[in-house]
Order: structure tokens, then sequence, then C-alpha cells
């Protein structure tokens, strides 16, 4: 998900680069060739693909939370196994992505650090809550699908490990995006209060979905070096118009109506045109007020705590193993 | 107190009878024992394989991507390694 993290200003000492390498690199990008780990790079661009991979990484472990939340209450034996399949995936994708920032130097357990201290961030849509069985609908259909608007184009991304972690993920997350659309369904095919419940989460979550693209083009300044560095393709604005236009028929498919005013049919450019997001919303839950910050970053804390046992075990196993092995090997010659 | 940090391991996934194992990623394990079942987990949740490897990653020697001039230059050179280069009379017909 999760190209908010391009939008930032990269820290750290500014770094001089040699203008004949800058120009051979650029040269390279242009010819469409990838990066590879071990490739000469601007220090800027590793420094942005390292935030960009990990918030990626950070979103996806963060994002098994809000859904974790339903599988003991799945209402049956099937949603229940494909919403844990759906989990499991999430956590897959987190891996693919830490080994991918891991190829340009920074090691998982720093990442993991940076993210149980808040200093990383994660994508803004996990912070808010889900309350009904209807949120892990809406997650799968509007957050998976938003998800995978943004996703596409980074499969031809410039380097070369996060395109191919981006592939993995794509050929995934379909069945996220469908599992989700199928739960809505079903609840606007069934009783009155399943049709509301269902209204009520696409309330809820179609605004934040669309603020997943980051801020409008107009404000969004360091989209145009991720461009010309082809680690983003396409803007915030030109992907979250794509996802309006993918996604407003199939919310009318299922009897749903949008919670915007301004939601109308351009017959002449073919787009939906959609009202005005609200930006200091945004703001406050990428700056920590969201409703449900704190107690996202608590439960990681928690699960990364109380499983810190488990890790010393298994390398206190793995290196009596390794001893118990040596003095074998000693005592048969 | 920083914690020990997880070995880091490199797997490789056959996908099917009669191709080569193929580099997929990698993962952190503690042995090589977990580190088969991370794989299993992280790469092959979907039927993608029916044989994995996992090697240490330290244990890996690699080229150097800068030197890859000088390392392959001696094959560039030597075009009569290729059948295209031989001449052979149409009348013989397909060799």
């Amino acid at each position: 998900m999760y190209s908010q993290a391009l939008n930032e200003r990269i820290e750290g000492p500014r770094i001089v680069e040699d203008p004949g390498k800058l120009a051979a690199f650029q040269a390279r990008i242009d010819a469409e060739e990838r990066i590879e780990p071990n490739d000469w790079m601007p220090e800027a661009y590793r420094r942005t693909l390292i935030r960009q991979i990990s918030q990626h990484a950070h979103s996806e472990v963060v994002g098994m939370l809000p859904e974790g939340n339903w599988i003991t209450r799945a209402p049956s034996l099937r949603r229940k196994a494909a919403l844990l399949a759906k989990v499991q995936d999430e956590g897959g994708h987190g891996l693919y992505l830490y080994a991918a920032a891991e190829t340009l130097g920074v090691s998982r357990e720093e990442l993991y650090e940076q993210l149980l201290a808040g200093k990383a961030k994660y994508s803004s849509i996990f912070n808010y809550p889900t309350l009904t069985w209807a949120d892990i609908g809406c997650i799968g259909w509007l957050v998976d699908g938003a998800a995978i608007m943004n996703q596409i184009p980074l499969c031809r991304t410039s380097y070369g490990p996060y395109a191919r972690a981006m592939i993995r993920i794509c050929k995934e997350e379909s069945f996220h995006q469908r599992q989700g659309y199928e739960i809505m369904l079903t609840l606007c095919r069934g009783t009155p209060e399943q049709k509301a419940m269902a209204q009520d989460a696409l309330n809820r979550w179609w605004w934040p979905s669309l603020m997943m693209f980051g801020p409008p083009d107009s404000e969004s300044q360091h989209t145009e070096q991720s461009m010309r560095w082809k680690i983003k393709r396409f803007t915030n604005d030109e992907l979250r118009q794509k996802f309006v236009d993918a996604t407003v028929p199939q919310g009318l498919y299922l009897g749903l109506t949008f919670p915007d005013p301004e939601l109308r049919f351009d017959e002449a450019t073919g787009h939906w045109r959609f009202g005005k997001i609200d930006w200091e919303e945004f703001k406050r839950v990428l700056a920590g007020h969201g409703p449900c910050n704190r107690e996202r970053l608590a439960a990681r804390r928690k699960a990364h705590e109380e499983g810190a046992w488990v890790r010393e075990a298994a390398l206190a196993h793995a290196a009596k193993k390794r001893a118990r092995e040596r003095a074998q090997r000693i005592a048969a010659e | 107190m920083a914690e020990a940090k997880m070995p880091l391991w490199e797997v490789f996934i056959r996908s099917r009878t009669g191709l080569a194992h193929r580099h997929v990623g990698s993962v952190h394990a503690a042995d090589a024992e977990m580190a088969l079942q991370a794989a299993r987990d992280t790469y092959t949740r979907r039927g993608e394989g029916l044989s994995i490897w996992v090697v240490p990653s330290a244990a890996i020697t690699a080229s150097d991507p800068a030197e890859k001039g000088p390392l392959f230059e001696p094959t560039a050179s030597k075009i009569y390694r290729h059948p295209s280069f031989y001449e052979i009379p149409e009348e013989v017909g397909h060799m």
C-alpha cells in the first residue's frame, strides 16, 4: 500500500555525489535497467528506498492487527479460514519487504526497532478501528483495492529486489480484495440490518481509503525526484483517480451509496469526480493522533517483547546443536 | 540490551520436477531446520514448490557487478564458440 512514504523529506547529511556516476546511474534508469543491491546508487536513492520499503513492510505487519481482531469472531468457518490465510499473507508480505530493504544495507532488527520506537511510519489507514464484521469486508475491498492500485506500478519500480517482492505481493493481494468484496456482497444481499452494517462500514472507510494514496500532487514535493528515478511511476492523484473510477461502480453494484454528496460521473472525461478530502484528518492520523495509533504500537511492542524468549531460546538451541555436532566430529576423527 | 541477530538464509525453490532450484528470497532463522520451515511458510503458501534449499547468506561468494566488464570480457571476443560462425553449404541441409 502505502506510497505515502514517497512524499517525505529525506533526512541525514547532504551528500555530494560524483556527477559522472550520477549521470551514468540516471542513464541506466532511463534505459529501464533494474538497479541491483551491489550496484552503485546515489545515497538519496538508497535512503528513499529504505524508507519506502520499510514503511511498506511496517504497514503489512501493523495491517495484521485490525483484521486479526476478527479472526475469532468470523461468522463462519469459511470466512475464518479465508481471514486467517489473508492475515498470514500480510505477515509474509512484511517479510518479503523487510528482506528487500535489507539488501540496501540495513538490518531487519534496526527497522523493527524504528517501528517499535515510534520513529517509523506506516500507512495511516491502519489507525482506524474495525468495529463490525462489515469492516473486514471493507478492508479487503477498499484498503486492499487501493493497495493493489498502488502496488501494480511498483512491480516495475527501478530497484530489482523491491520490484520482485511486489510481483509476489500483487499476485496474492487479488484474493484479498475479492474475499472482501464477497463479504460486502453477502451482507448487501442479506437482511436490512446486514445491509445497513455494510453501508456504515463504507461510510467510515471510504475517505480514509482515498487518503491512502497520500497528499495531493500540488503538495507532494518529492514526487518529482521519485518519478525521475522511476521508484514511483504514477502520481498520488493519478492513482487515486484510477481507484475511484474502478471502485465506484463496484459500490453501486452492491446497492450502497458513497459518503460524498459531490461524487458524480463526468461524461466528458469518463471519470468519477469526488469531493474534497479532509487533509487535516490525514495529517492528524499520520502524526500519531488517529483513533488507534497508540493501541497498534502497543500491540506490536507486546508481541515483540513477549516473543523475545522464543528468539533467544531458538538461538541458544542452535548454538548448542552446533557445539554438539562439532564435538561429535572431533571425536570421530 | 540489543538482541542477538537472527542469521540470514537465502532460499531456493524447485517449482516443478525437471526445473532447477531458483533463488526466491531470504529468511531469518536460528538454524537450518527453522530456516526451512520459515521458507516454506513464507515462499510456498500456494503450492509454489516441490523442494526447498536454504543456504546461509554468509556462505555465498558473489562476483562484483562493477567488475563485470573484465570478468566476462573473454566470452565477447570468442564468436567461434557459436554455431553461426561456421558456414555450411545449403545443399548439406540442416545441421
